[in-house]
């Protein structure tokens, strides 16, 4: 294990490398994620804001 | 299905919005899956590089992170080209979601290449290399691109203006490929793009395929996330969305 973790002797550069890129790979999913979120929260309110506007013209035909 | 036919249905938000919906999760745990084995294989089976020793495994990061970034790049402006000449709207959606995670790749290129570079030829970044520059230029192209559409308040003028950039920045793919043939250059020349004679033998190559393939699949599950998020956002008053909204089945 100590042996594999050396990497002979390039463990800096092998071990950066992978570490910067799960890093990127992690913070890509995660923003794709917010970024749907986002666009599925922003949906949200003009669907319920609908129903009120449409409540008092039907009371005031009535 | 005909081609028309074909055409037509990538063509329907509310068709590509499902479709990726049910795409997305087989795609993400493919891409897991690749990946997990790809670092296993790189990391641990292949066996040591006998000139680069250990250090040569940063290559199953390294290329195929530089493959999607420039992959992305010719995706979008494919889509971003598509998108400008038949005004289709998910095609646009496709570019403007190309753009984000190929910069990244191709950052991830630039970075854990100078870090390979340090080592094996004793410097991070050289300015006079022609495929170090031309992968930066691919980078910037990038940038310019999410910036030139962020600059436009009017959704449709930043679709078609960023497409105009994306399509012309395109010269610069081939100028990447093939700098390591045109120019002296530090950078090693192809290793794995000629198959009658590969230059890497099968237990070091079937890691990077792999490690390519999960790459791969994961900016495929990123592009089908970001691609739904997109059709949310241009057809929010769809009346499908509506329905997908309140929960009433369409």
């Amino acid at each position: 294990m100590k042996e594999f973790l050396a990497m002979g002797g390039y463990a800096a550069y092998v071990w950066t490398s992978y570490g910067i890129t799960a890093f990127v790979v992690a913070l890509n999913v995660w923003l794709a994620q917010r970024r749907y979120r986002r666009a599925l929260g922003a949906l949200r309110p003009a669907g319920t804001q609908a129903e009120p506007v449409r409540q008092p013209t039907v009371r005031k035909m009535t | 299905m005909g081609l028309k036919r074909t055409f037509h249905l990538l063509g329907s938000p509310p068709t590509v919005y499902r479709l990726a919906g049910l795409l997305g999760p087989w795609v993400g745990i493919g891409a897991v899956i690749l990946i997990a084995a790809g670092t296993y294989g790189g990391l641990v089976l292949a066996p040591p590089d006998y000139l680069q020793g250990d250090g040569f495994r940063i290559i199953y990061v390294h290329v195929p992170s530089a493959y999607i970034g420039l992959m992305a790049y010719v995706l979008m402006a494919v889509a971003a080209a598509v998108g400008f000449i038949w005004h289709m709207k998910i095609a646009h959606a496709v570019a403007v979601s190309a753009a984000p995670v190929g910069a990244s790749f191709t950052f991830l290129a630039l970075v854990t290449g100078a870090v390979w570079g340090k080592p094996m030829w004793g410097t991070y970044w050289q300015w006079a290399d022609a495929r170090l520059v031309s992968e930066l230029v691919l980078l910037f192209l990038y940038l310019g691109v999410m910036l030139l559409r962020a600059s436009f308040d009017d959704r449709d003028k930043g679709d078609r203006v960023s497409a105009v950039l994306a399509v012309v920045g395109v010269v610069n793919v081939p100028i990447i490929h093939y700098s390591v043939e045109w120019w002296s250059t530090l950078h090693q020349g192809p290793t794995i793009a000629q198959l009658d004679t590969p230059s890497i033998t099968m237990d070091m190559l079937v890691p990077l395929l792999t490690m390519i393939a999960g790459f791969t699949l994961c900016f495929a599950w990123l592009i089908l996330k970001r691609v739904q998020a997109e059709i949310l956002d241009r057809e929010s008053r769809a009346r499908w969305v509506e329905q997908l909204v309140t929960g009433a089945s369409a």
